[in-house]
């Protein structure tokens, strides 16, 4: 089919087609950072509404566990320690697909899904003592938002994983293109506003509540 | 295998839901053969819902916003006749949780499923073709927040039929929310709708904000804009701001309802306050995302049946950013009863107060622009007359209830629906039907009956005030709102009266049904040959009527505020290119609608607690959307020949309508100007 080889040579419109043709002065990768940057403000709102439920429930611990008594700091600043390195290797990634080093670029985002595993792995197995030691989310309006506001950002993250598995298949498959890259920078984005989000998380929950 | 669904989830019981199951079902069955037999299906399939086309969407979106008012409005005429009988020892027909139902689903309905869906159809319809673009910025996307809430009607649809609906009031206030004192899946239906909907209005908003931010036709910078355009973006940047305070409220319930989480409990340090600041948070933005579309429909309107620019459109443009900001910093005046304290209380009192100035602004805006034009009575400009003299009525009343003093007497009363209703027929649905028969002609290419418009309006008009005025001295006697009985039997003869007040209403709906039928009936007589019925001044008029599918042919170039009225007024407004070039397009998608499918099917699987229908469910809608992500063929150019084929035709039409009218379209309303 004729129109589908014209759009193979136009890939750079993707699936953000919107119509413009050769004097239409707007090129899609913008178009794309720039929705995804709205999406990226539309979702810190989410957060800031379970930061602002975390600091309203902070003290209704309603007779059970404080956060004082729950929280190991070492361990979670392991769990930071592991994202903190996830961003710099994604960032290591994103250098790489600059430079178009597909093997290179692969290899990193493989390193990444692994911090990133090992992040969340830390966080399942706190959440598994916490809840086996009686501190679950049932036990305190405390705790619930604790488990919401740590869980929402462990399933950011989850979805982020998800997402870097199906861009490294994508990059095996369909190589550097203009698609792929745009969707690198997005996921890039994502993820390291998921690392400012944890680090608001380990100070506002985790320093904070270990006061 | 079923979680908590069992046969018994069906209300066998009540006559008046299996009545209403009954005519849904001949009904569906009747549009199915229909469908079938005419072999439409593959018709609909196509050209409609897999279509990315934001014309198409936008339509679609008004559709079922119109069979949502019937629902909406059946609830509406239940609770009036009920509250009609119900006096002294009389009980009426609805028994008190039916009732209860009633309220909260007409609510949600005519929010969520009525006024939000016309809102985001006109947007879709009109934004795109004003600012000169051919698509939305992401046209899959457009189709996804379409069907994502069309998951969601489906749902609260099928609350009715299967198991029952949330009896708690539109926004669902715990403790009375909580798993404690709502242990049926009403309150779940409630939440997955909303949820499912919510995330589709979410992406519109961020659809929209890039559309208007990144796709304008060269020249028009933002004071350029046209007004709708205008209001749309900001409207747009409030539902990207708000909407996601609504999903983490939601979340939050949804947590206590099935994890035993404690947010909004009685007991372990819930705290049942916090949901209702946060829900109002959302809550009162809301309110103005669905009028501020509205108020750029009347200024549009205005401005073209006054024959004259809008007065003031720097002032409208900043009025209404305004006013956007504004709508943050109110929310506590919904609540002013419930402790907050006399200096919080003031601060969000005068908040309130401040926000009219504003809307005050705008009004004399439309008064100015109408002052010493040439106003011609069209349908739509009598529902922005209707709407001035309403709005205004239903604006005073809600200053009056920023004073908290008189907010104590009149929290909770019928005052308070009726102001509510005031502002939101008069402003919101007032400005919708004025909007759909203003933009009709440029999605169908033939104009609305007037004579059955004008009668929809005048019953409209006359119904709200028959119905609402009673409400507001009833409140200032005492009356509670969501009574399902009252002992006092000197409130009767006024809820009689409001009963016949929706009753005209009811006539109104009935008109505009039989105004869409006469019209489709005689769309011969009606058609719009110039693409330009009204004598516009914004760019989607200079196109033919309906739009072709890439809108427009080449994109124009834009000077001046109104370049369309501009260039009429030059002579130069059809003047044909020398050239066409290729446009590029996106191909129709039906990922948005396996998306929606599985969304639907998601959230009746959590509403009953069947674990494995919801993670197929989830694992479709992933599935679809990574699939999607695979596609490399979604898009294609449509070849000059095409549009130069397309453009010929309708400018032959163009000429043969102008040599056979006594005088062209563009030029008497450039005369009554001179």
């Amino acid at each position: 089919m004729s129109s589908t080889a014209l759009s193979a040579s136009h890939g750079a419109f993707d699936d953000v087609a919107h119509g413009g043709g050769e004097h239409h002065h707007h090129d899609d990768g913008s178009k794309t950072l720039l929705g995804f940057w709205i999406y990226l403000m539309s979702d810190c709102l989410i957060f800031s509404g379970l930061f602002a439920t975390f600091a309203v429930l902070a003290n209704a611990t309603a007779g059970g566990p404080s956060g004082k008594e729950l929280f190991e700091l070492p361990y979670v600043l392991g769990e930071t320690m592991l994202l903190l390195v996830s961003s710099v290797t994604f960032g290591m990634a994103m250098l790489n697909m600059h430079a178009g080093r597909k093997g290179q670029l692969l290899a990193w985002l493989a390193v990444t899904f692994v911090f990133g595993a090992g992040f969340i792995g830390m966080e399942v197995h706190e959440f598994a003592k916490l809840i086996q030691e009686g501190a679950g989310p049932d036990r305190s309006a405390f705790l619930s938002s604790y488990f919401t506001l740590v869980g929402t950002h462990g399933l950011h993250v989850t979805c982020g994983l998800i997402w870097l598995v199906v861009m490294m298949d994508m990059v095996r498959r369909h190589g550097l293109n203009d698609a792929t890259r745009r969707r690198l920078s997005c996921l890039s984005l994502f993820w390291h506003f998921l690392d400012i989000v944890w680090i608001c998380v380990f100070t506002f929950v985790y320093l904070r509540g270990a006061i | 295998m079923f979680g908590k669904l069992t046969l018994d989830a069906i209300p066998y019981h009540e006559p008046i839901v299996m009545g209403t199951l009954a005519a849904v079902i001949l009904g569906g069955l009747a549009l199915f053969a229909v469908v079938t037999k005419y072999r439409l299906w593959g018709y609909l399939w196509k050209e409609w819902f897999t279509s990315v086309d934001h014309k198409k969407i936008g339509v679609m979106y008004i559709i079922v916003a119109l069979v949502m008012l019937l629902r909406g409005f059946s609830d509406a005429i239940m609770m009036r006749l009920q509250q009609a009988m119900a006096a002294s020892d009389a009980a009426g027909y609805l028994p008190p949780h039916h009732f209860d139902q009633v309220f909260t689903a007409h609510g949600v309905i005519m929010i969520f499923f009525v006024a939000m869906p016309f809102i985001t159809g006109l947007m879709n319809l009109v934004v795109p073709l004003q600012i000169g673009a051919r698509d939305v910025a992401y046209p899959f996307l457009n189709s996804l927040s379409f069907w994502l809430f069309v998951s969601g009607v489906v749902l609260v649809m099928v609350s009715l039929f299967v198991g029952d609906f949330a009896a708690t009031g539109w926004l669902a206030y715990p403790p009375l929310s909580g798993l404690q004192y709502s242990p049926t899946v009403g309150v779940d239906y409630y939440i997955w709708s909303l949820q499912l909907s919510g995330l589709g209005t979410t992406l519109s908003g961020i659809n929209f904000i890039v559309t208007i931010m990144k796709m304008r036709t060269p020249g028009m910078t933002l004071m350029k804009m046209p007004v709708f355009t205008w209001t749309s973006l900001v409207t747009n940047i409030l539902i990207v701001a708000a909407f996601p305070v609504l999903t983490v409220t939601l979340a939050l319930l949804t947590a206590d309802r099935y994890l035993g989480t404690h947010f909004f409990t009685n007991e372990l340090g819930g705290n049942a306050m916090m949901y209702v600041n946060l829900i109002w948070i959302w809550g009162h933005p809301e309110v103005y995302i669905l009028i501020l579309p509205c108020f750029g429909a009347y200024s549009e309107i205005v401005a073209t049946f006054a024959k004259k620019p809008l007065f003031g459109y720097k002032s409208m443009v900043y009025a209404t950013s305004c006013i956007g900001v504004l709508s943050f910093v109110v929310w506590l005046h919904h609540f002013f009863t419930m402790g907050s304290g006399a200096s919080v209380n003031a601060f969000f009192g005068i908040t309130t107060m401040i926000i009219s100035v504003p809307t005050g602004a705008k009004l004399f805006n439309w008064l100015f622009t109408m002052y010493r034009g040439r106003v011609q009575f069209t349908v739509p400009m009598l529902w922005t007359v209707g709407f001035m003299v309403t709005f205004v009525i239903g604006g005073v009343t809600g200053v009056l209830m920023a004073v908290p003093g008189a907010d104590f007497v009149l929290h909770n009363s019928v005052f308070l629906i009726a102001h509510f209703h005031n502002v939101i027929i008069g402003g919101v649905v007032f400005g919708v039907f004025a909007a759909i028969n203003y933009w009709f002609p440029k999605a169908f290419g033939f104009r609305l009956n007037e004579f059955w418009g004008k009668a929809s309006f005048w019953c409209w008009l006359v119904g709200f005030y028959l119905a609402f005025m009673p409400l507001y001295v009833l409140g200032l006697k005492g009356m509670t709102r969501r009574m399902n009985h009252y002992a006092n039997p000197d409130w009767q003869p006024y809820l009689i009266v409001a009963a016949l007040g929706a009753a005209v209403i009811a006539v109104g709906i009935f008109c505009t049904l039989v105004q869409f039928y006469v019209s489709v009936r005689d769309r011969k007589k009606l058609t719009d040959p110039s693409g330009d019925p009204w004598g516009g001044r914004t760019l989607e008029w200079s196109i033919s009527s309906p739009a072709p599918f890439y809108n427009f042919a080449t994109l124009p170039q834009v000077r001046e505020l109104d370049q369309f009225w501009e260039d009429k007024q030059n002579g130069v407004a059809y003047v044909q290119p020398a050239k066409y070039e290729d446009i590029h397009m996106p191909r129709n998608t039906g990922v948005g609608v396996v998306m929606g499918a599985f969304g639907t099917v998601l959230g009746f699987a959590l509403v009953w607690h069947i674990w494995w229908l919801a993670a197929v469910g989830l694992l479709g809608m992933i599935g679809a959307f990574i699939a999607r992500a695979y596609d490399t063929d979604v898009d294609y150019w449509v070849p000059a020949a095409e549009v130069e084929r397309i453009e010929r035709s309708r400018h032959a039409r163009l000429q043969q309508f102008q040599t056979t009218q006594v005088a062209p379209v563009a030029a008497p309303s450039r005369q009554k100007v001179a």
